[in-house]
């Protein structure tokens, strides 16, 4: 027979259970809320819709750069539905926020293969955060498409990557300087693996054009003081400035500089990371004369790239303007879909197989993705920015092998 | 080291100091005077700072010739602005939570969140570019190493009158006189006849004008959009602590010892290293003196 202690304690307990499963209910029900609200909208087709993760930041300091890439997925996707879909499928794009946060990119990427089992994800901006998803695509046998310029140093079976490398980037870049006199370089960025990677390649090959590098400096992302190192620039006089600073400390970054006289006029700075996208944010006024080092801009007066920036215009807006990442995404989406109609499959490996060697002349020229290295040959290109945020184009190189592994 | 850069890195150290002072002294008030823990205090600095960026849209549609005059106004707007809200905020949710601290501090939580997705849905997930208007542009050069940006030095200028007129505001006016009646001992305040509900509302809006007006001097050195506040408010709860939660003097002192210090070492490390190494020092310097700098003897 239980004493009143002992049956107070005990309803006590189950009082304490009750009010525990309660509230896990309805924090559940909370958390399925907004995700039930949101599932009943699809349009029904004719043939199955085939199911694409777009899985970019939409918020958080990278937005900056990266939560316009979705809009240029899209108007490949709009366009690529309009002409009859992928072997005959249209294609339904579910997109995802990775918040800027690598985390997040992480769990939204295994929330894509694993419960909406798309057949391609497009999606990442910052190494880190393609680093964050790597493990999932490979666990989960998916395919990510990464448009983003990299320093390269990866090759996964369950990846293309369609932006450029090292050796297409900063190594081009600082040939072109080191050609046009530049001898002293003072690298600053952000502090995460692109940043330090692309310096430490810089590193090995800057005395071999015969320059050297007079400062090196990092800050986190999302850093908005800068008035040290540019001190540092102050006295050490480089005579340029290597900036691989991503996001929105640019804006930081760019307004401290020009605050203290120093601008793209007169100090060459070569802007790793910035387009003509964080050209509105930055300002275009504080960008005039800097230096840029991409695959593509939207000022290439080629027809195809023509076409589409008057597409993306008429899609969404007469001011918006397109960088090398929305680029790359639209040929991304494109060249996705050579592979399976090559394929005639969505299957992973078919797809990744059938992608060797596939050519496509998109707005930045004609790209091909590399027999065995997931890499796209393109071109690399070096201009600088205007009064009016585009980008006047100052060398083009020919098209360029990707090289993910090179030997410095 | 050369003299020029040495100066250059005092005048730095010196600009961080009034950068950190000006975001700390609203928080000061609120938290250090009123014991409310304001987790949206960045993100009322954003709104300070998004609407400066209005001021200046407005200027430059309506009124283009005048557009040099539009920063005095978008400051005070800012600080208007903030302040309302501040009030609306106090008499909506805080004052129900005064005797709970950790409620405030879970409330104001859930509120910076809201106050970021509404900046998202009004302003874009985008930074926006607040222009500095041309007479802050550029540097004054005393001498060919020495260059001082005048968006700078305004900001030092600016963090001056401000904590005059809080001075002035807090221990020469009537106001001031009440609310320091209050924070000392709310019910002999009340038994004196003052309405110490009014006066809450009014010191924790004037803690929340100041963030804004700290949000609109901000534009001038970084970009403005809606998780500018996560960036800056660390920094600024790490300023209160460290100064002495009670002491607004501590504040200043505080945020002038972590503004050279934090010079100082980013001259001598890489910026994330001297963010770090300061970090340190302030955990030591806790350890040892947890009630931070400045602090009322009391007997507990």
């Amino acid at each position: 027979m239980k004493t009143r202690e002992e049956k107070k304690s005990f309803s006590n307990a189950k009082q304490s259970r009750r009010k525990f499963l309660k509230a896990a209910a309805i924090t559940a029900a909370s958390g399925l809320a907004p995700a039930s609200m949101m599932a009943g909208s699809g349009k029904a087709m004719a043939a199955e819709p085939v199911k694409v993760g777009i899985l970019h930041s939409l918020t958080g300091t990278i937005a900056i750069a990266e939560a316009h890439v979705v809009d240029a997925e899209k108007l490949a996707i709009d366009e690529i539905n309009q002409s009859g879909g992928v072997l005959g499928r249209p294609i339904s794009p579910i997109v995802e926020d990775g918040a800027s946060d690598n985390p997040t990119f992480a769990e939204k990427a295994q929330k894509l293969l694993e419960s909406d089992k798309v057949s391609v994800v497009f999606g990442c901006y910052t190494g880190a955060s393609r680093k964050a998803v790597v493990p999932v695509f490979e666990r989960y046998n998916g395919l990510l498409y990464y448009p983003t310029y990299d320093i390269g140093l990866e090759l996964s079976k369950n990846l293309i990557y369609t932006g450029q490398e090292a050796t297409q980037s900063i190594i081009q870049a600082i040939d072109w300087l080191s050609k046009n006199g530049k001898k002293t370089f003072f690298l600053v960025g952000s502090d995460y693996i692109w940043p330090r990677t692309t310096n430490k390649i810089a590193q090995t090959v800057i005395p071999k054009h015969g320059g050297r590098v007079v400062g090196e400096d990092y800050f986190p992302l999302g850093t908005t003081e800068f008035s040290s190192v540019i001190s540092k620039i102050q006295s050490t006089k480089p005579e340029v400035i290597i900036s691989t600073v991503v996001g929105g400390s640019n804006v930081a970054f760019y307004k401290q500089l020009n605050s203290v006289g120093i601008n793209g006029k007169n100090q060459p700075i070569m802007a790793m990371a910035v387009t003509e996208e964080e050209a509105i944010g930055v300002g275009r006024e504080n960008l005039v004369g800097v230096l840029t080092c991409m695959g593509y801009f939207q000022s290439i007066a080629t027809p195809e790239n023509q076409k589409f920036v008057a597409a993306f215009k008429a899609k969404y807006g007469a001011d918006r303007v397109v960088g090398d990442t929305l680029e790359c995404a639209y040929t991304s989406v494109y060249l996705w879909k050579r592979a399976v109609e090559k394929a005639g499959s969505f299957d992973v490996p078919k797809v990744v197989a059938a992608s060797s060697n596939l050519e496509m002349n998109s707005p930045e020229g004609m790209v091909r993705i590399h027999a065995t290295n997931h890499h796209l040959w393109k071109h690399a290109r070096i201009g600088a920015f205007k009064p009016d945020g585009q980008v006047s184009i100052l060398y083009e190189s020919p098209l360029l092998e990707p090289n993910p592994f090179p030997k410095l | 080291m050369t003299l020029a850069t040495f100066l250059t890195q005092v005048f730095n150290g010196l600009s961080l100091f009034t950068v950190l002072a000006l975001m700390a002294i609203g928080l000061a008030i609120v938290f250090g005077q009123m014991g409310v823990i304001n987790m949206a205090h960045g993100e009322l600095m954003a709104l300070g700072a998004y609407m400066t960026y209005l001021t200046s849209i407005g200027f430059s549609r309506y009124l283009p010739s005048l557009m040099g005059l539009y920063f005095f106004v978008g400051i005070a707007v800012a600080f208007v602005v903030t302040a309302g809200a501040g009030f609306i905020l106090e008499r909506g949710m805080i004052r129900f939570l005064y005797a709970r601290p950790l409620d405030t501090l879970l409330a104001t939580w859930g509120l910076s969140l809201v106050l970021q997705q509404f900046f998202r849905q009004v302003f874009g997930p985008i930074d926006v570019s607040v222009p500095t208007v041309d007479w802050l542009q550029g540097a004054w050069i005393p001498s060919p190493d020495i260059v001082i940006p005048l968006s700078r030095l305004f900001i030092i200028l600016l963090t001056f009158c401000v904590a005059l007129s809080v001075y002035t505001f807090l221990f020469r006016s009537g106001w001031g006189l009440r609310i320091r009646a209050v924070m000392q001992n709310r019910a002999m305040a009340g038994a004196a006849g003052i309405n110490t509900e009014r006066v809450d509302a009014v010191t924790f809006a004037v803690g929340c004008g100041l963030a804004g007006i700290a949000g609109s001097a901000l534009t001038m050195l970084a970009s403005t959009g809606p998780a500018t506040g996560q960036q800056y408010i660390v920094d600024t709860f790490i300023v209160v602590v460290f100064g002495g939660v009670e002491s607004l003097l501590g504040t200043f002192l505080s945020a002038f010892l972590i503004g050279q210090m934090q010079s100082i070492s980013e001259l001598l490390l890489s910026g994330s290293m001297a963010k770090a190494l300061i970090l340190i020092l302030v955990i030591v310097a806790l350890y040892l003196r947890p009630s931070g700098l400045f602090t009322n003897r009391v007997r507990r």
